[in-house]
């Protein structure tokens, strides 16, 4: 099947990063009062980019492997 | 109906940009489903990391985050057990010795094996049972999901389990068993990462694991327990009077080890037809061990976040709400835990991560339940007694009408639960009637050739029927005898808590169904010839060859790892 699931699982965990840590960049300091003072949206933000990214980086890797061709099925 | 979650804008966001993915991956599905093996079985083509994550996932509903998080706090590490003693090595056992005969066999479920190596009445009996059995499931999971969802945010109950069952059904009926299974893959990671920070946050503000041993003490010491026994897992087990479950180290071992945890991983559908749909012997059958990698890991994600949370919660910090504000004496709502600390450590932004990661516990539960039953239904009712012989494109239109009927038969349900709370007791305690004995079925069936199927189907019926009659002989401290909470023959046995008492009945259910067939059995002519059990018998199968595979692709090697790692866990936290 022609279809890499770590295609979407990046896309996804990626933009949730992105939005968690720009979120955690613009907000202010008193909502991390919750979160013992750390920024925890901008930290874990970064986090779920990291793992989006790496994600992403295999899922277009095996893309640009293959190309338009598929490996045939084993 | 205080509301202790208020979700912000950017929370909303991811959630629903988490619900664009999931009917994406359905969307983007549609073009593969074109017969009905496509549709339950995902034509045997997904790759061995999925089907681990998915096989993991199906089985990560409520129960395991909202209830593994209460087990924490009200059983404190003992509730590892469930993990280390019961799954790992129930998956472990189904990798390595029962895949073989699921996947090889070529039966497209569960029941439909029980067809091949008994007969038509062992198959039939087992599938009612499961379709019966995974609908309400399904429905209890949304139930929970609305209910949940109308305390901590004041969502509509009838919004929340029409727009959850509507999301449901849309993906599987767009990409089936396969929309399914990937969907559990994006859950998988959704909970992981969305429970990760809150153990790091709770962690860090208790003061570390030594500071949360120390300040476990006075929980134990107030209920009279020994001082250790929120954070030592095996010490206290010598008698059922020294821990909160109530349970002795050979009622867990035998009855929660054995019996009920193999009788779920290894003879289960739900789970089982993730590994069905790996993409060759070798795949599946390392399936469970994948899956068993990260489950070793779990109590850390769902346990322990309980463990803190009650540690805070007696050193007078009283965060978590109590089951009646009005009534202080009944005690926390220990289902709340996992919620609470949400609410506790989680800004807006995060606190949107991991309220969608709750939501999508509840779902994936759901959907596992939901594509076993239109399987089941399809294959081993629909296709067996009902219409056989029709075309291919015939079943896969029955099978998208069961995703339908299936779904709402779950909402049916959901409102049954939420009018009487009591008939979900009831059912619950039916399905563990049923499946108590059946791993008995399973293991003399695969690993003896002289079972017969009068043996197997009698020593099941009669497995059920020894579990009834026990459940209505015993009873468990604190509760009056009754239809549910059991005794309702007679009071011949007492038990210290009701976890020792299911414990118990599924000893005895095994235990008979075990005997009954062994007995029946040889008193039966075998049915089968041995041509006809090759490939479902071990003694009559060729071993499968795996010498070529580097170590890390042998089953064998990779579960004594596994086994290994557990026995060290157990071990560390003894």
């Amino acid at each position: 099947m022609n279809f890499d699931l770590r295609l979407p699982i990046g896309l996804m965990f990626s933009l949730f990063g992105t939005v968690l840590s720009v979120y955690g960049l613009m907000s202010d300091a008193a909502l991390n009062k919750k979160s013992l003072g750390l920024n925890i949206n901008l930290d874990w933000g970064l986090v779920l980019l990291g793992f989006g990214g790496t994600m992403l980086f295999f899922a277009l890797r095996a893309r640009g492997r293959h190309g338009s061709n598929p490996p045939p099925a084993k | 109906m205080p509301h202790s979650l208020t979700l912000a804008g950017i929370d909303y966001a991811i959630l629903v940009i988490y619900f664009g993915f999931v009917l994406g991956i359905g969307w983007a599905l549609k073009r593969y489903v074109k017969g009905s093996t496509d549709f339950f079985l995902s034509g045997r083509t997904i790759p061995v990391w999925v089907t681990g994550l998915a096989f993991l996932s199906a089985n990560l509903g409520a129960q395991e985050v909202i209830g593994m998080a209460a087990s924490g706090a009200k059983y404190g590490i003992m509730t590892s057990h469930f993990y280390w003693v019961g799954a790992i090595p129930a998956m472990v056992f189904l990798a390595i010795f029962m895949m073989p005969f699921y996947y090889g066999s070529k039966a497209r479920s569960v029941p439909e094996y029980l067809k091949l190596r008994f007969d038509e009445k062992t198959r039939g009996f087992n599938a009612m049972s499961f379709a019966v059995m995974t609908v309400f499931s399904s429905g209890i999971s949304l139930h929970a999901l609305a209910q949940l969802m109308e305390t901590l945010i004041g969502w509509n109950y009838n919004y929340c389990i029409v727009v959850s069952a509507t999301i449901v059904l849309v993906y599987i009926l767009l990409g089936g068993l396969t929309s399914a299974i990937y969907n559990e893959v994006l859950q998988f990671f959704m909970i992981v990462l969305g429970f990760a920070p809150l153990v790091f946050l709770a962690l860090k503000d208790v003061g570390g694991w030594s500071v949360l041993k120390t300040k476990l003490i006075p929980v134990a010491t107030a209920q009279n327990f020994a001082p250790g026994t929120w954070s030592q897992s095996w010490t206290h087990m010598s008698s059922a009077l020294e821990n909160p479950m109530g349970v002795s180290w050979f009622g867990m071992v035998f009855g929660l080890g054995f019996v009920m945890s193999f009788g779920y991983w290894c003879t289960d559908f739900l789970v089982v037809q993730r590994a069905m749909a790996a993409n060759s012997m070798s795949a599946a059958r390392r399936t469970p061990l994948i899956a068993a990698i990260p489950k070793m890991l779990f109590p850390a994600l769902v346990i322990l976040p309980g463990m803190i949370a009650i540690a805070i919660y007696s050193a007078g910090d009283h965060f978590l709400p109590l089951v009646d504000a009005a009534d202080p004496s009944k005690g926390i709502n220990y289902n709340m835990t996992m919620p609470a600390l949400l609410a506790r450590y989680y800004p807006a932004g995060l606190l949107g991560l991991g309220f969608t990661a709750l939501m999508a516990s509840f779902m994936s539960g759901m959907a596992g339940n939901v594509t076993a039953f239109n399987t089941v239904w399809t294959y081993d009712i629909y296709q067996s007694y009902i219409s056989p012989n029709r075309p291919d494109s015939h079943y896969l239109r029955m099978g998208k009408f069961a995703t339908l009927f299936g779904i709402a038969v779950s909402v049916g349900c959901a409102y049954l639960a939420a009018q009487f709370n009591n008939i979900m007791d009831m059912l619950q305690l039916v399905f563990a009637f049923v499946n108590a004995p059946l791993f008995a079925t399973f293991l003399l069936g695969m690993f003896w050739r002289r079972a017969t199927g009068h043996g197997a189907f009698w020593g099941l019926l009669g497995g059920t029927a020894a579990a009834a009659v026990f459940h209505g002989l015993a009873s468990s401290a604190g509760n009056a005898p009754s239809i549910v909470k059991g005794g309702w023959i007679a009071q011949r046995f007492l038990f210290h808590s009701e976890m020792g008492q299911n414990f118990w009945m599924a000893i005895v259910a095994w235990t008979a169904c075990f005997c009954l067939t062994i007995g029946i059995s040889l008193a039966t002519a075998q049915n089968k010839s041995d041509a006809e059990l090759t490939g479902l018998v071990y003694s009559l199968t060729p071993k499968p060859k795996s010498e070529n595979e580097p170590w890390y692709k042998q089953p064998v090697t990779v579960g004594i790892l596994v086994l290994l790692a557990t026995i060290v866990l157990n071990l560390l936290f003894w």
